[in-house]
């Protein structure tokens, strides 16, 4: 058999994509802009719930697609996608000019960019970091402020990016909770000293071994909770971080000063994706993210017969339902494939 | 801080502010409380930089304090405005310029309401010609004086006598800036630099060679909110507000506050006095209290101007603490003489002097 | 009164089915976004009334939502309709034309109107 398959992005849903596909003996082509794959969880330090080391997760990705079936073209990415008959005619900015017999789209998220929430004095501020930045400081070992410092009091503000009109993004990124929930606990253990404080509007712990961790957060790492929305970030004279919100349920407005602020930047239709869509006629939806012809038994299905969707370029996704998304889309190409005796 | 961030965000709110042929429009209260600074805006366009500024002595109030006391009903302000802009177009200006923050608030707002809703657009426009035969057009140029002095605030610059330096210590004066609310919060895209780090005073401070103070009470309302001013009993309710931005910003030190609203302007310079008078609280260094300045008062300082040809005497907190540290000199005996030299009362209970 | 040194309380609870949800109805039906709330308190962490009053939009929010009208209707009263509570408000609430609503609801009320 000489299928040939291309797969576009290489981060979890990607290379989760491209190795089952391998495995059912397709000749696979994965393209990813960057010069590694691997995506975002290459940028995290340690995962929830069960705070494993991510260097796991990139390890046996890594694995899986070290493949002899498997094409992987880095720093490469898609400058337009033509069907014509059965075949997929992909062109590349690197001028490869490739033809195949179906392609998955997997082209993920990206973090909103929180210096779109001016008032939060992201960029302006300097102890005002994101749940990103924050992750590159447990990858370096290092939790200090900007001059040195350790920080004493860290908040955390929920939702930055997400189920917010303000930021064009109504939808709920799912994910954001549990990682702060994480975060806070991993900053307790890296300095026992401080304190920590989650700012949210909603604690949405649904997924397995969510809500066993935030009841964690609190009895054994003393986590606070505090239940509103920030409304606005300022600085003091030595350089503090004034964090205003309405305690809701104490019915009054709280003022708090703060070391160091972590805005939970929420997920978006990556720009990659985007650039996609415009060119191809795949349909998104109103959040942006790609479209899928049916939310229960065909999420991994667009509009375009041929095409395929794995992973967060339909909507938010941890880890674990990004990996069975992209399995599931390696068997709806699988089905496309022999019903188009191909 | 991280200028660069504010720079940023600076560059997506940048508004475009004609260069020349002004219709000035004037504030109610500026030319009482502040009689300097209109004064010099006319001098500064006209004579330094050479623009077109024309006034029409039938403008009037844009009944702005009268709306927002839910006397002046909205149909009537908008056939007032409509009014100023037929004025406009019967003496051939194109782009309009705004004295009062209250006004280009309200300006923007009508505008705006405009542009959403045509109908009133036409209402406005049946109920100005049924009552003076006038019509207009919708100016091309929206802009606040402020707007205008930002833009030049670079030739300023060039022409400068006096940079914001205190002479005595060699470094930047530290310089609040404070912001009319009507000014960008109401319409971020209005105001140069938006409604979270607006740039259109710090622009100038920057320019002049001061340091910007960022404080965090620095979005919050000068404290005079028109209703709760207007009636005694809230008073109180403005004079906490007042109290509550000093209170945050004192730790700062800071040696001036610089203000684009005539309101701010009044009640950060005049509830100094009455907070010293009920509690004994001042805000600056030593014990002074913080002289606020409008941005044509500075401008003018800037360009080596007489201090009280500005009409800084007329403020309830005095400047002359600031003055000492511009290294400008004055002669405290000129201070209340008219321009030929008769002697007027002298105010009692100012403060700083 | 108060013959035997103690009084007989009323309970604390809303009492949900007798309340009066005219306010909160007429307010749904002119302003459908006032069902959007919910309860995050941006509004009120905004709000310059709120600084030194207890007026929180949030609770006004929820209370007229219960027929809780009473505290609502002396409360209204100190909003300043500046806005700000609608530049940060994530759901997109038309939060100064609620308490316009809710100002009008009143007096409706009073009239029998409603």
């Amino acid at each position: 058999m000489n299928r040939d398959v291309i797969v576009i992005g290489g981060g979890t849903a990607g290379m989760e994509a491209a190795g089952q596909l391998a495995k059912a003996e397709c000749k696979v082509t994965l393209i990813e802009k960057e010069e590694e794959a691997g995506g975002h969880v290459r940028n995290w330090c340690h995962l929830f719930p069960d705070r494993r080391n991510s260097a796991d997760v990139v390890k046996y990705l890594s694995d899986l697609i070290n493949q002899k079936n498997i094409t992987f073209l880095k720093g490469t990415s898609v400058e337009s996608i033509n069907k014509s008959k059965k075949k997929f005619h992909i062109k590349t900015n690197r001028g490869h000019e490739m033809l195949s017999d179906a392609v998955v789209i997997a082209t993920g998220f990206d973090l909103f960019k929180s210096e779109k929430k001016e008032e939060y004095g992201y960029g302006i501020y300097n102890n005002v970091i994101t749940s990103a930045d924050l992750e590159a400081m447990f990858r370096s070992g290092d939790l200090r402020k900007q001059n040195g410092e350790i920080p004493g009091r860290i908040g955390f503000v929920h939702c930055v990016g997400s189920r917010d009109e303000k930021s064009g993004n109504l939808y709920c990124s799912k994910l954001c909770c549990v990682t702060a929930v994480k975060q806070a606990i991993e900053i307790r253990e890296h300095l026992p000293e401080s304190k920590v404080f989650c700012f949210y509007m909603d604690m949405r712990m649904g997924g397995a071994h969510y809500e066993e961790l935030y009841m964690q957060s609190q009895e054994k790492y003393a986590v606070n909770f505090i239940r509103g929305k920030v409304s606005e970030v300022g600085e003091s004279i030595n350089n503090g971080l004034i964090v205003k919100v309405e305690d809701t349920l104490a019915g009054r407005p709280l003022k708090m000063e703060l070391d160091m602020l972590v805005l939970m930047a929420g997920m978006e239709m990556a720009e990659g994706g985007r650039k996609i869509a415009g060119m191809s006629g795949l349909n998104t939806g109103e959040n942006r993210f790609f479209a899928a012809a049916d939310n229960h038994f065909g999420s991994n299905i667009s509009n375009i017969k041929g095409i395929f969707y794995a992973g967060t370029c339909t909507a938010p996704m941890n880890i674990t339902e990004t990996i069975s998304h992209a399995r599931a889309s390696v068997t709806e190409v699988m089905d496309y494939l022999k019903e188009s005796n191909i | 801080m991280n200028i660069e961030g504010k720079r940023h965000i600076w560059s997506d709110y940048q508004k475009e502010i004609a260069d020349d042929h002004f219709f000035y429009v004037r504030s109610c209260i500026r030319q009482s409380f502040f009689p300097g600074s209109e004064q010099f805006f006319l001098n500064l366009m006209r004579n330094i930089l050479g623009k077109d500024v024309y006034e029409n002595p039938g403008h009037t109030t844009c009944t702005g304090i009268g709306y927002h006391s839910d006397i002046v009903p909205s149909a009537t302000i908008m056939t007032v405005i409509a009014r100023h802009f037929a004025l406009m177009k019967e003496s051939g200006y194109k782009n309009i310029a705004i004295s009062c923050v209250t006004s280009f608030g309200l300006y923007t707002e009508i505008l705006d309401t405009w542009k959403h809703f045509p109908e009133q657009l036409e209402k406005t426009r049946e109920y100005l010609f049924k009552a003076t035969g006038r019509e207009f057009d919708i100016p091309e140029n929206v802009a606040h004086s402020s707007d205008i002095i930002y833009k030049f605030k670079d030739l300023i610059a060039q022409k400068a006598k006096n940079l914001l330096i205190n002479k005595i210590t060699g470094e930047p004066l530290k310089i609040v800036e404070h912001i009319g609310c009507h000014y960008a919060k109401m319409f971020p895209k209005s105001g140069v630099g938006g409604a979270e780090f607006p740039h259109v005073l710090s622009g100038m401070i920057e320019a002049w060679g001061g340091n910007v103070v960022d404080y965090p009470e620095r979005r919050h309302c000068c404290g005079f909110g028109f209703r709760q001013y207007l009636v005694q009993a809230n008073r109180g309710y403005s004079v906490s507000n007042t109290a509550k931005k000093f209170s945050s910003m004192k730790p700062f030190k800071p040696d001036m506050v610089l203000t684009n609203c005539p309101g701010c302007t009044m009640f950060m310079d005049k509830w100094q006095y009455t907070i010293k008078e009920m509690e004994g609280t001042s805000f600056g260094d030593k014990g002074e209290s913080i002289p606020v300045l409008t941005y044509e008062e500075l401008a003018g300082l800037v360009l080596g101007y007489n201090p009280w040809d500005l009409g800084l005497q007329y403020h309830m907190v005095q400047s002359e603490p600031l003055l000492k540290k511009l290294g400008i000199e004055y002669d405290n005996a000129d201070k209340f003489k008219t321009k030929d030299g008769k002697q007027m009362p002298i105010p009692q209970n100012l403060i700083n002097s | 009164m108060d013959k035997f040194g103690f009084t007989i309380s009323k309970g604390r609870q809303i009492d949900y089915g007798s309340n009066d949800k005219r306010i909160a109805e007429y307010i749904f039906e002119k302003e459908p976004s006032f069902r959007l709330c919910i309860e995050c308190g941006g509004c009120a962490a905004t709000c310059t009334s709120g600084n030194f009053t207890g007026f929180s939009l949030r609770e006004i929010n929820i209370l007229i939502k219960r027929g809780e009208n009473d505290k609502v209707r002396q409360s209204l009263k100190k909003c300043m309709l500046c806005g700000k509570c609608t530049l940060v408000c994530p759901r997109g609430v038309n939060t100064r034309n609620i308490v316009v609503l809710a100002k009008k609801a009143f007096l409706k009320s009073d009239e029998y109107a409603i």
